[in-house]
């Protein structure tokens, strides 16, 4: 990598930023999942390894929380971004040095970041928990190079209208930015109290459905027509999605805070709101499965489809719970528990993670021309992914009603850690499978650059699958 | 964006703060995340909360008073330094009567929550009694002296807060945990450190439920004392290297005599070190049964 940081940019391969990003991104995958499955067993087991405060649950805890989200998730996503909007502009990208040089600085400021709060250097607020100064960082050397380059290649297309995708990734990098700045302005303008938790759960309700949310689902607009070959269903239908994403997700925050005493309308405004997030869920789901139409074949042959439609199909449940969940009837007996654990997995580990995975999976072997190193590898990566991670989501949602219960019958609070125990060590294991899954995913995409098979010019590496 | 951003952030400063909120501010000191007096969150640059029974300057018995002590060179909470944070009524007794306007943190004050017929301001005793801090932290000697906002960073540190809530949900826990908080009980604090997730129970009014100091100095030490089933990580290493007498502590000799204990070789487990003057420990018990 650092030889291309000083090389000239038409020097520099297209697509060189994208394979770093795509790279970068497993590896913050094995290290985030490693970290949650050391964190589940010593919630199974509490004296699995003490003595230190760098190996305290309390410590390790929003390390694994920031590396997903910021090492693999988004970095995941600004792989896409960087073959996906080129691609979709029938143009290069703006800038591959821009690329390489955000994908670096990327990995720096994560690394300083995560390693300064494992240390105890946090702003203490969930989700935002950075300093300030790491924050500037990621705003200036993370989230706006990445958000200039998808930009420019947008503008610098040589297509004439712009595909949904490329409407989401240009306003996902936008909206990421501003929810970024805001949501940790209380560092910068001394807000306090019930201000700045607000504005804590505002930046952690918005990331997921201003950023994660709208440029996963916009992977699963490109790669399910591009490998399936069919057309997307609907534009409209895309529109639709489009709008009442920025609408109705960006709004809902206050539900995380139901039981503070922020004023009523502003709870139930969120609750509303929140239940109209099945306006773009529904869109999104029926659109993608309707560009299936006569190649469900390819869910069972093709490892893309399988991962993206994996994804689609656990967006359903994800979003039933999501605006289910955020009403206040419900909210009252499962908010705090193990249930909401669940949710969050779903949405990250179940319905993300899987579109992204697609994502990384080809687009590693379109930029490298290589065929997938083993397909047997590729399989054993989903099935432990989907297992472990339906072991987690089961686990954690039936803890998750047992504590709801305990938390309404005032059941004393140690009889609900015992019967939860079972759960926990299930959550465990769940977790572990993930991470064994991922460094097998390592494993096989490291090997697919070294030794896979040639794809030749003008065929497309889902083509050549099953081809010896 | 603009609705859900705007709208709540002009209600929320016109909400006059409640004694609780001026209780708290008064006890955190300023923002109990990263900040230059305390990068790597030790607890350093934070007041006391020194209980008084009898007047530091006169030596006088007066009513037991909450004195918030800030010495010289320590920064003032929020709502001092901008007193729009205490709210409307409160801000204007505090900096009339109270006098908080006055107060210079590179002199040193010491702040008091008072009461004027049914509203409560901040005063700032420095002014309106001449208290001293160094005078109120010899009267109310070492008993009488708690870390709490010290308390507080050690709390946001060691992430209590990934399972403990400092909010109880809106459902029977309000018999169960507590009363709920008011509007006003979080002006000018911050980290508010709600919490989201609870695996354990909510700490917003511990101390009154739980009072002793020595079952939460072995409950801390290892829960698995107090509590065979706890999943409660040790904070062990909060101790630090000496215990109150000045003598090393050695963990390795201490966790196999628990071992012993707990696979029935004796009767009884080892005894927890007591706690340091000046260890993290101590400002972590202080935080908690400051929680009332």
């Amino acid at each position: 990598m650092l030889k291309y940081l000083f090389a000239k940019n038409e020097d520099i391969a297209p697509g060189t930023a994208a394979v770093f990003f795509g790279f970068s991104s497993i590896i913050w995958f094995v290290i985030g999942t490693g970290l949650g499955s050391f964190n589940a067993a010593k919630l199974a087991f509490p004296d699995f390894v003490t003595g230190s405060y760098l190996f305290s649950f309390g410590h390790m805890r929003q390390v694994h929380v920031l590396a997903v989200i910021f090492g693999w998730i988004s970095m995941a996503f600004a792989m896409a971004m960087m073959y996906i909007t080129p691609a979709l502009g029938n143009t290069r990208l703006w800038s591959e040095k821009l690329g390489v040089w955000n994908c670096f600085l990327w990995n720096v400021g994560l690394s300083l970041g995560l390693t300064l709060l494992w240390t105890g250097m946090s702003s203490g607020r969930e989700y935002s928990d950075m300093p300030w100064f790491i924050d500037l960082y990621i705003a200036a050397f993370i989230a706006l190079p990445m958000a200039i380059n998808v930009w420019m290649t947008i503008i610098k297309r040589r297509t004439q209208g712009i595909y949904t995708t490329n409407w989401f990734f240009g306003a996902g990098v936008f909206m990421v930015t501003i929810v970024f700045i805001v949501g940790n302005s209380p560092e910068w303008f001394n807000l306090t109290g019930l201000s700045e938790a607000y504005l804590t759960w505002w930046f952690a309700h918005n990331v997921l459905g201003l950023w994660i949310t709208p440029i996963a689902a916009a992977i699963a607009y490109y790669t399910v027509p591009k490998v399936t070959g069919n057309p997307l269903y609907s534009h409209r239908i895309g529109h639709l999605h489009f709008w009442s994403v920025v609408v109705f997700y960006s709004t809902p925050a206050a539900h995380h805070l139901m039981s503070a005493p922020l004023p009523e309308w502003l709870k139930s405004f969120a609750s509303v709101e929140g239940v109209l997030i099945l306006v773009p869920a529904i869109a999104f789901v029926s659109n993608l499965l309707l560009t299936m139409q006569g190649k469900w074949h390819m869910f069972v042959e093709n490892v893309e489809i399988k991962y993206t439609i994996t994804g689609v199909l656990l967006a359903v449940p994800l979003n039933m719970q999501g605006g289910f969940q955020q009403t206040r009837a419900i909210n009252w007996y499962v908010h705090g528990t193990g249930w909401i654990v669940a949710h969050a997995h779903l949405a990250l580990l179940g319905f993300s993670t899987f579109l992204e995975g697609a994502a990384v999976y080809y687009g590693l072997q379109t930029i490298l021309r290589r065929k997938l190193y083993s397909l047997a590898l590729a399989n054993f990566h989903f099935w432990f992914l989907l297992i472990g991670f339906a072991i987690y989501w089961i686990s954690m949602t039936i803890a998750g009603l047992i504590q709801g219960a305990g938390k309404i019958y005032e059941v004393p609070y140690i009889d609900v850690v015992i019967a939860e125990h079972p759960y926990m060590i299930a959550r465990w294991v769940g977790g572990t499978m993930v991470f064994t899954g991922n460094l097998v995913w390592l494993y096989n995409m490291w090997m697919t650059a070294r030794a896979g098979a040639v794809i030749p010019e003008g065929r497309l590496p889902h083509e050549l699958a099953y081809e010896r | 964006m603009m609705i859900t951003l705007y709208f709540p952030t002009v209600d929320m400063t016109s909400v006059a703060a409640t004694e609780t909120g001026l209780r708290k501010q008064l006890s955190y000191g300023r923002i109990g995340g990263f900040s230059y007096e305390d990068p790597f969150l030790k607890g350093a640059g934070k007041p006391k909360t020194v209980v008084l029974s009898q007047d530091p300057k006169t030596g006088q018995p007066i009513e037991t008073v909450e004195a918030y002590v800030y010495e010289a060179g320590i920064p003032f909470p929020s709502g001092i330094n901008h007193p729009r944070t205490l709210g409307p009524g409160v801000k204007e007794l505090s900096e009339g009567k109270g006098q908080i306007g006055q107060a210079d943190h590179s002199q040193g004050a010491v702040f008091v929550v008072a009461r004027d017929s049914d509203s409560v301001y901040v005063e700032n005793a420095t002014a309106t009694r001449g208290w001293q801090p160094a005078e109120v932290l010899t009267t109310g000697g070492d008993a009488n002296t708690h870390y709490v906002g010290s308390g507080k960073i050690m709390f946001v540190r060691e992430g209590c807060w990934w399972c403990h809530t400092l909010l109880p949900e809106e459902t029977q826990d309000w018999q169960y945990f507590g009363v709920p908080p008011r509007l006003g009980d979080y002006n000018g604090e911050s980290p508010t450190a709600f919490g989201s997730d609870r695996k354990a129970p909510d700490l917003l009014h511990v101390g009154a439920r739980n009072s002793s100091k020595e079952w939460m100095m072995m409950h801390f030490f290892n829960p698995r004392l107090v509590q065979p089933h706890s999943i409660m990580p040790r904070y062990d290493y909060l101790w630090g290297e000496k215990d109150g007498n000045g003598n090393a502590i050695d963990f390795a000799a201490w966790r196999q005599a628990y071992t012993d204990y707990r696979e029935g070789k004796t009767v009884y487990p080892p005894e927890v070190p007591s706690m340091a003057s000046q260890s993290e420990i101590r400002y972590l018990v202080d935080f908690v049964l400051s929680l009332k």
